[in-house]
């Protein structure tokens, strides 16, 4: 799921159409958790996602299990007792070779079997490259239903599962069930959710499941893997002060604004999507739903409207800051303080206050 | 060798507006485009054909009015339109629509010669899910790509691709097999202008248009409404903050205003002056 047009009265028909689970389904149980790794090293957004499948199998009385992946060795054996850590009874220890790194064909058929074999009722992954790469062709396979990028998933009075999503390009949130198919699936973007406590020394039980697969079967080859230089990434995601541009800036010279007041601050800085799709700003900088979700102790967006689709991205802010000339518009429904101006002109009077202010030489504030 | 490239007719999301009352979308007079991600897909395809040889079909499932974005497409190069319109694919979540695209590109495969490469877009600017790439490819038993940056290798002689995979912290090298489906990262190439040419040829051209039955869909229950597992219970716009934000007054300065500001925001967290601080000078 999902790209349906919410046509209300179509979708209320439909929903009342709920009848009881099909027979085939009824045995599926449990809530999986898929744990990414990354050249040996868990991603956090699974962490984040055992922490919202504990409160979902807690809610629903079942087992929350994470399923691990990879070639046989120390790596997956210390990703199980992390995944434990973070909050699963069970992981499905899944070891071949084949599964060294990742490519759709073995991955997304030996995580298929695993559903087959143990029948969850719902399955979570991170919306990542590689966990919307999976998500998609698992959920074909098995013909049920997927929702993507969620900012909330919540159990049911029926216990099915409610998830919600922005919708339109941003402007509105839905909320989507797979009510007559399982298991439910849905990806959630990493830094959306909140990272759970790590319990040290938490234990659980370690299903080992066999898959088939030998080399010979898969087509695709890994020829070789470049990682990024350091110097290409941005920390945006982490990042504890974050300054925005929006199409307030009116032209890509004056995103330079945007980065002065983020170079006084020793911040990072993004942009919001119109700005990536103009090709202004990269998209690794892009903050919102389909970008980067940010979670910093001050965020100042500037000629940012504050669409849902970004505000869902950092709403995770302890303070958000807002410059608009628009006194209506949706940025201030949500910042803890605004200003009513143009962003163009008062984004280098506030880059020098901040520098004159913060400067170790300026002790005369400090002091009175 | 035949390029098929999926592209989806989207509203130009920038201009959504919602109603500030009823919280409804105001759809009336927004522009459609073709949805960006799909434009690289569709010139990497055309890169292709002109390295090659051979012919770009572009595919569209929606309402008549989609022929608007393929007459577009066939305008910035391709050779063929087909568009795939019908009542029953009304309501189609994203497994419902790969059932019915998956369908159509067989038939264009019997019709005009079986498809090398299928191409989507990433993801679309409307749903954002990146699922209906992936769905085509399972549906069609072909092998998946996606987050290509670029495509190094075609050799139809050998039925190889030798291509570069975005994928989490990297870049991938990959040797994989036609016939596969793609999806091309944003900024992976630039999208041409159309030449005048093709643009003649385009408000000329005869665009194929199917119905289920025409695209050799015989289960209708696959389709639309019926054939999707997800519902969409509710949509509602999000609540505002109990409070809005605090407006700080404009003084009779630039810098008076910053000063201001600057002093509302520590007002309001005193503790983040010091981190602030801190991350401002380097340590």
């Amino acid at each position: 799921m999902s790209e349906q047009k919410p046509a209300p009265q179509a979708a209320s028909s439909r929903a009342s159409m709920k009848k009881e689970l099909p027979e085939k389904y009824r045995n599926h149980k449990h809530v999986w958790v898929f744990i990414e790794m990354e050249r040996g090293v868990v991603h956090p957004v699974s962490f984040e996602l055992l922490g919202e499948g504990r409160k979902l199998a807690d809610q629903l009385g079942v087992e929350l299990a994470g399923v691990v992946m990879g070639a046989p060795g120390e790596d997956v054996k210390q990703a199980a007792r992390e995944t434990f850590a973070y909050g699963a009874d069970v992981v499905y220890l899944v070891e071949n070779p084949v599964l060294a790194d990742y490519r759709n064909e073995p991955y997304s058929k030996a995580l298929t079997q695993l559903v087959n074999a143990h029948q969850p009722e719902i399955l979570l992954l991170g919306a990542t490259t590689l966990g919307r790469d999976l998500a998609g062709s698992v959920a074909t396979t098995l013909l049920t239903g997927l929702t993507a990028d969620c900012t909330e998933l919540r159990v049911d009075d029926d216990k099915s599962l409610a998830a919600t999503r922005p919708t339109f390009g941003g402007s509105l949130l839905c909320t989507i069930y797979t009510l007559n198919y399982r298991p439910q699936m849905a990806t959630v973007r990493p830094r959306v959710m909140p990272m759970p406590a790590r319990q040290e020394g938490r234990e659980g039980r370690i299903v080992p499941f066999v898959t088939d697969l030998t080399e010979s079967d898969i087509i695709t080859k890994i020829l070789s893997f470049m990682p990024d230089r350091d110097s290409n990434k941005s920390n945006l995601a982490f990042a504890d002060v974050v300054v925005a541009g929006g199409m307030g800036l009116q032209s890509p010279e004056n995103f330079q604004l945007v980065k002065n007041l983020a170079a006084v601050l020793g911040a990072e800085f993004g942009a919001s999507r119109p700005l990536i799709q103009k090709g202004w700003v990269t998209a690794d900088r892009q903050i919102g739903q389909t970008g980067k979700t940010i979670r910093p102790k001050l965020y100042i967006a500037a000629g940012i409207s504050g669409a849902i689709q970004h505000r869902v991205g950092v709403e995770g802010a302890d303070m958000i800051v807002a410059i608009n000339t628009d006194k209506n518009a949706q940025i201030f429904d949500f910042a803890h303080l605004g200003i009513v101006t143009d962003a163009i002109r008062f984004l280098p009077a506030l880059t020098e206050a901040f520098r004159k202010r913060l400067s170790p030489h300026s002790n005369d504030r400090l002091a009175g | 060798m035949h390029f098929v490239v999926c592209i989806k007719q989207v509203p130009d999301s920038a201009q959504i507006r919602v109603h500030p009352v009823t919280n409804t979308i105001m759809r009336q007079g927004v522009p459609t485009i073709i949805n960006p991600y799909d434009l690289f897909s569709l010139e990497e395809a055309l890169r292709l054909r002109d390295k090659v040889g051979g012919e770009v079909t572009v595919l569209t499932m929606g309402p008549p009015m989609a022929s608007d974005s393929l007459r577009k497409a066939l305008t910035i190069g391709a050779d063929r339109a087909v568009l795939l319109t019908d009542r029953f694919f009304a309501g189609s979540d994203t497994l419902a629509t790969t059932y019915a695209l998956a369908q159509a590109i067989r038939k264009i495969g019997e019709t005009f010669g079986p498809p090398d490469i299928v191409f989507a877009g990433k993801q679309t600017i409307d749903g954002d899910t990146a699922q209906v790439g992936p769905g085509i490819a399972k549906r069609l038993d072909m092998l998946q790509l996606t987050y290509v940056s670029a495509i190094v290798e075609l050799d139809n002689e050998a039925r190889s691709v030798k291509l570069e995979r975005r994928s989490e912290g990297g870049t991938q090298l990959l040797q994989s097999k036609l016939p596969c489906m793609i999806t091309m990262l944003e900024g992976s190439n630039v999208v041409r202008r159309g030449r005048i040419d093709d643009a003649l040829r385009a408000a000329r051209a005869e665009i194929v248009t199917w119905s289920a039955k025409d695209a050799g869909i015989e289960d209708l229950q696959l389709c639309g409404l019926r054939g999707s597992p997800t519902v969409v219970k509710k949509v509602f716009a999000p609540p505002a903050r109990a409070e809005k934000a605090a407006l700080v007054e404009i003084a009779a300065t630039p810098a008076d205003t910053a000063e201001a500001f600057i002093e509302a925001i520590f007002a309001k967290s005193p503790a983040l002056e010091a981190d602030v601080a801190k991350l401002a000078s380097g340590f």
